[in-house]
C-alpha cells in the first residue's frame, strides 16, 4: 500500500487541493481558457451592442457560453442528484424536454397553432408543463426504485418514445408563439444586457443550494447512493428518495425545456435538445462525481456544465461544423476520463512513491 | 448450466434457469404475436416472404444485437455500435464509390474499423476500469462525428461489383408464392441474412459450449467469484468488447449491403434498438443472464411489432417509437418481477434448507 507522508509540506496543501472535486473542471476550464488566449485573445472580448429591437445587449463568446450553458447547468443539477442516489444516469432528459416544451406550446397556443395571442398565461403553461415533466420523472423513478431496473435501461423507454410523444401532443404541428413576451425568457428582457437564461440558471442553483444546505436531502441522497441496505436499516426509505430525485430532475427538465422553447418561440421535435443528455452526463462526470452513485458536489457539476459549453463554443469558433463536433468532444472526454481513471492514478502515485523512496534512500545513504 | 444441474450443485434442478425462462418467454411471445397477426390482420403475414422480409430488413440489427448481448452478459454495455455502423457504411461507400476500391478491401476496412473501436474501448473498460457507459458514449460521439468528417452528404454507391453483390439473392426453394397473374415469385433472402445467421449460430455455440463462452457468464454474474474460479476477468471483459466491436464492423457492412448508400444519418438509434432487442430477448443488464437465441427472437419481435403497427394503419411516425417503448417497458417490468420472485423463492428455499440442516 502506498504510504502517504504526514509531513506538513507546501506540497501537501497542493495535494489536498488536488483531492478537491472542483479541481478537475477548474483545470479543464483553465486549459481551455489558456488555449483560447494563445490561439486568439479576441475570444474574451465582450462588447455592448444593440440588438434588432434597439435594446442594449452584451456580445461575445463568454456571454454565449453563459447563455447557452444555462440549460445544461440546470439539467446537471438534477442529473447529479439522480446519479448520486440511483448510481445511474437518466438518458431521457432530451426527450423529456421535447415533451415539456410541446406541452407548454400546446397550452399557450390552444387548438390553433398560429394563434395571434396567447391562450393562457405563461405561468399556467409553465406549471402544467412542469407537472407533466414531474409525472414522466416519476414514471422513470418508479421503474428504477420499485422495479429495480437499471436507470439507463429504464430511461431508455422514455428516450425511445419521448420525441414521438412530443410530436403526438401537438398533432405533429409546429406551433409558433407570436407574443414577444414569451421570448424574453430565452433571450433578453428589454433593458437588461445579460441574457435571461443565465439569471434563471443562477436562481435554480441558489434554490438547489438552499435545498441541500437546509434540508436533509443531500445526506439522504448520498447515504442511499453509498449503501442502500444500510440506509434502510437506518430508517430511510431508499425507494422514495430515489423517486424524489427523479421528480426533481423532472422539474429541472421542464425549466430547461421552457428556456429552449422560449429561445425560438417554437419547437422542432426531432432536433430540440438533441444529444443534451450526453452533455448533461458529461457535465456530471467532468465534475468528478462518482458515476456509480454516492458522494456528489453540486458546484462541480454546474462548473462542469459550463466547461462543456466552453468546449462547444471554442470548437464552433474554430470552424468545426455542428455535426463533426461530437468527434472532438469524444476525444476530450476520453482523455479526461483516462486521466481520472483509478488504475492510471495508481500508476502515477506508484511512480511518485518510487521517486520519493529513491530520494529517501539516497538521503539515508548520505547520512 | 445443465451440467451443474446434474451434479446437484444447483438447488432447484427441476426449475429452469433465469436465462432459459426469459428466452422461452420471448420466443413464445413472438410466436403468439405472429399467430395473432396472421389471424387478425391477414395482410400477407401468412406468406413465407413476409417472414423472410423481417430477416432481410433486420440482418444488420441481428449482428449488432449479438455483440450487444455478449457485452451485456459480461455486465457492460456498448452504445457505440450504431455510430460504428454508420461510420463503416460511410467509409466503405466513399472508398467504393469515389476511389473505385474493390470489395474485399472494403470488407477488410469494415472489420478493421470495428476491431479498432473494440480494441480501444475494451482496453479502456477492462484495464483502466472506466465505466463502459462513458467509454462507449464517447465512442459513439466519435464515430458519429467522424462519419460527417469523412463525408457529410448522403449518396448512393454505383460501384458495379458492389451493386452486383448487393442485388444477389439467395433463393429458397418451395417457399415461393404465385401471384394473381399466376406468376411464380420465388422466396429469397439477402446475403446479409446468411451472414447474420452464421454469426448468431457461432455466437450461440461459443456462449453455450466453450470455456471462454461460459467465462462471459461467470464474469457477468459475479466478478469476484469468477476471479476466484480462475477466470481472467480483465481479459474476458476486454474480449467481450473486442468481439462486440468486430460484430459492429461486420454488422456495419451488412447494413451497408442492405441500403447501398452512405449517409451520416444511417443507423441512427441502432444502438437503442440493439439494446432493446437484447433486453426483450431476455438479456439482463445486470449481467450473467442472456441467450443469443433469445436475442434473435428479440430482434424479430421488435421488427414484427413495427410491421403490425404500420399495417394497422397507424402510419404516423410517432406510433413506432411509442409501441417499441411500451413493449420495452412491459418486458422490463415482467423481467424484474420474475427475478424478484425467484430471489424470494431462493431465499425461502435456502432458509428451509438451513432449518433442515439444523434439525439433522
Amino acid at each position: 500500500m502506498p504510504q502517504t507522508n504526514n509531513d506538513a509540506k507546501p506540497a501537501n496543501i497542493l495535494a489536498g487541493l488536488l483531492k478537491n472535486q472542483l479541481v478537475i473542471p477548474l483545470a479543464a476550464l483553465l486549459l481551455l481558457a489558456l488555449f483560447n488566449l494563445i490561439a486568439d485573445p479576441s475570444f474574451f472580448k465582450i462588447t455592448l451592442s444593440q440588438n434588432s429591437n434597439g435594446d442594449p445587449v452584451l456580445n461575445g463568446y463568454l456571454i454565449t457560453i453563459l447563455d447557452f450553458g444555462s440549460e445544461l447547468a440546470i439539467l446537471a443539477l438534477g442529473m447529479t442528484l439522480v446519479t448520486a442516489a440511483s448510481g445511474g444516469q437518466d438518458i431521457s432528459v432530451g426527450a423529456a424536454m421535447a415533451i415539456s416544451g410541446s406541452v407548454m406550446l400546446r397550452v399557450l397556443c390552444g387548438s390553433d397553432s398560429r394563434a395571434e395571442t396567447m391562450q393562457a398565461p405563461i405561468i399556467v403553461a409553465f406549471i402544467i408543463s412542469c407537472v407533466v415533466a414531474m409525472l414522466f420523472g416519476a414514471f422513470n423513478g418508479s421503474l428504477v426504485a420499485f422495479f429495480r431496473i437499471q436507470p439507463m435501461v429504464a430511461t431508455l423507454i422514455l428516450f425511445t418514445a419521448g420525441r414521438s410523444i412530443a410530436a403526438w401532443i401537438n398533432h405533429n404541428e409546429l406551433p409558433i408563439v407570436k407574443d414577444p413576451g414569451f421570448g424574453y425568457f430565452g433571450n433578453y428582457i428589454p433593458g437588461i444586457p445579460i441574457p435571461t437564461p443565465f439569471f434563471i440558471a443562477v436562481g435554480c442553483f441558489i434554490i438547489m443550494w438552499a435545498l441541500l444546505k437546509f434540508t436533509t436531502l443531500s445526506l439522504y441522497v448520498q447515504s442511499v447512493g453509498i449503501n442502500e441496505k444500510t440506509s434502510r436499516l437506518n430508517g430511510l426509505n431508499p425507494e422514495f428518495i430515489k423517486l424524489m430525485t427523479y421528480v426533481i430532475l423532472g422539474v429541472c427538465v421542464s425549466i430547461a425545456g421552457f428556456i429552449k422553447v422560449s429561445r425560438l418561440s417554437t419547437i422542432n421535435y426531432s432536433v430540440i435538445a438533441k444529444d443534451i443528455e450526453m452533455d448533461a452526463i458529461l457535465a456530471v462526470a467532468l465534475g468528478g462525481n462518482a458515476l456509480g452513485g454516492g458522494k456528489f458536489s453540486m458546484g462541480a457539476s454546474v462548473l462542469g456544465a459550463y466547461v462543456i459549453q466552453f468546449l462547444t463554443t471554442t470548437l464552433y469558433k474554430f470552424g468545426v461544423s455542428a455535426d463533426a463536433l461530437p468527434a472532438y468532444k469524444a476525444v476530450v472526454v476520453i482523455l479526461l476520463v483516462t486521466m481520472s481513471a483509478p488504475a492510471v492514478r495508481e500508476k502515477i502515485n506508484a511512480l511518485k512513491n518510487k521517486k520519493n523512496a529513491g530520494k529517501q534512500a539516497s538521503a539515508a545513504g548520505n547520512a | 448450466m445443465s451440467k451443474t444441474n446434474k451434479d446437484g450443485f444447483l438447488k432447484a434442478p427441476s426449475k429452469m434457469t433465469d436465462t432459459n425462462l426469459l428466452t422461452t418467454i420471448t420466443i413464445t411471445v413472438f410466436f403468439v404475436m405472429y399467430l395473432c397477426s396472421i389471424l387478425f390482420l391477414k395482410q400477407g403475414f401468412l406468406k413465407p416472404q413476409a417472414f423472410l422480409n423481417l430477416l432481410n430488413n433486420n440482418a444488420a440489427l441481428i449482428i449488432l444485437s449479438c455483440g450487444m448481448s455478449l457485452v451485456m452478459i459480461t455486465g457492460g454495455i456498448d452504445i457505440s455500435v450504431g455510430g460504428v455502423t454508420s461510420l463503416v457504411s460511410m467509409c466503405c461507400a466513399v472508398y467504393l464509390d469515389m476511389h473505385g476500391g474493390n470489395i474485399i478491401v472494403s470488407m477488410l476496412l469494415a472489420i478493421a474499423i470495428g476491431l479498432a473501436f473494440g480494441l480501444v474501448q475494451g482496453y479502456l473498460v477492462a484495464y483502466l476500469e472506466i465505466q463502459p457507459f462513458i467509454v462507449t458514449l464517447a465512442g459513439m460521439f466519435f464515430a458519429r462525428g467522424m462519419t460527417t468528417i469523412v463525408n457529410n452528404k448522403p449518396f448512393n454507391v454505383e460501384n458495379e461489383a458492389f451493386v452486383k453483390l448487393k442485388d444477389t439473392r439467395v433463393i429458397i426453394p418451395f417457399l415461393g408464392t404465385t401471384n394473381k397473374k399466376g406468376m411464380y415469385i420465388p422466396a429469397y433472402i439477402e446475403i446479409g441474412v446468411v451472414v447474420a445467421l452464421i454469426v448468431a449460430a457461432v455466437m450461440f455455440v461459443v456462449l453455450k459450449w466453450t470455456k471462454t463462452g461460459r467465462g462471459f457468464y461467470a464474469v457477468g454474474g459475479n466478478k469476484q467469484s469468477a476471479l476466484m474460479l480462475g477466470v481472467n476477468v480483465k481479459k474476458t471483459v476486454f474480449l467481450s468488447h473486442l468481439i462486440c466491436g468486430l460484430l459492429a464492423g461486420i454488422g456495419g457492412f451488412v447494413y451497408f449491403m442492405h441500403v447501398g448508400s452512405g449517409s451520416p444519418s444511417h443507423a441512427s438509434g441502432a444502438e437503442m434498438n440493439a439494446i432493446a432487442s437484447s433486453i426483450i430477448g431476455g438479456t439482463m443488464l445486470t449481467g450473467g443472464v442472456g441467450n443469443i437465441a433469445g436475442t434473435v427472437f428479440g430482434v424479430l419481435s421488435l421488427a414484427l411489432i413495427q410491421n403490425v403497427v404500420s399495417s394497422l394503419g397507424l402510419q404516423d411516425a410517432w406510433w413506432t417509437g411509442i409501441t417499441i417503448a411500451a413493449m420495452l417497458c412491459i418486458f422490463l417490468i415482467v423481467q424484474s418481477i420474475i427475478i424478484a420472485r425467484r430471489k424470494k423463492a431462493n431465499l425461502s428455499a435456502g432458509k428451509e434448507e438451513a432449518k433442515t440442516d439444523k434439525a439433522a
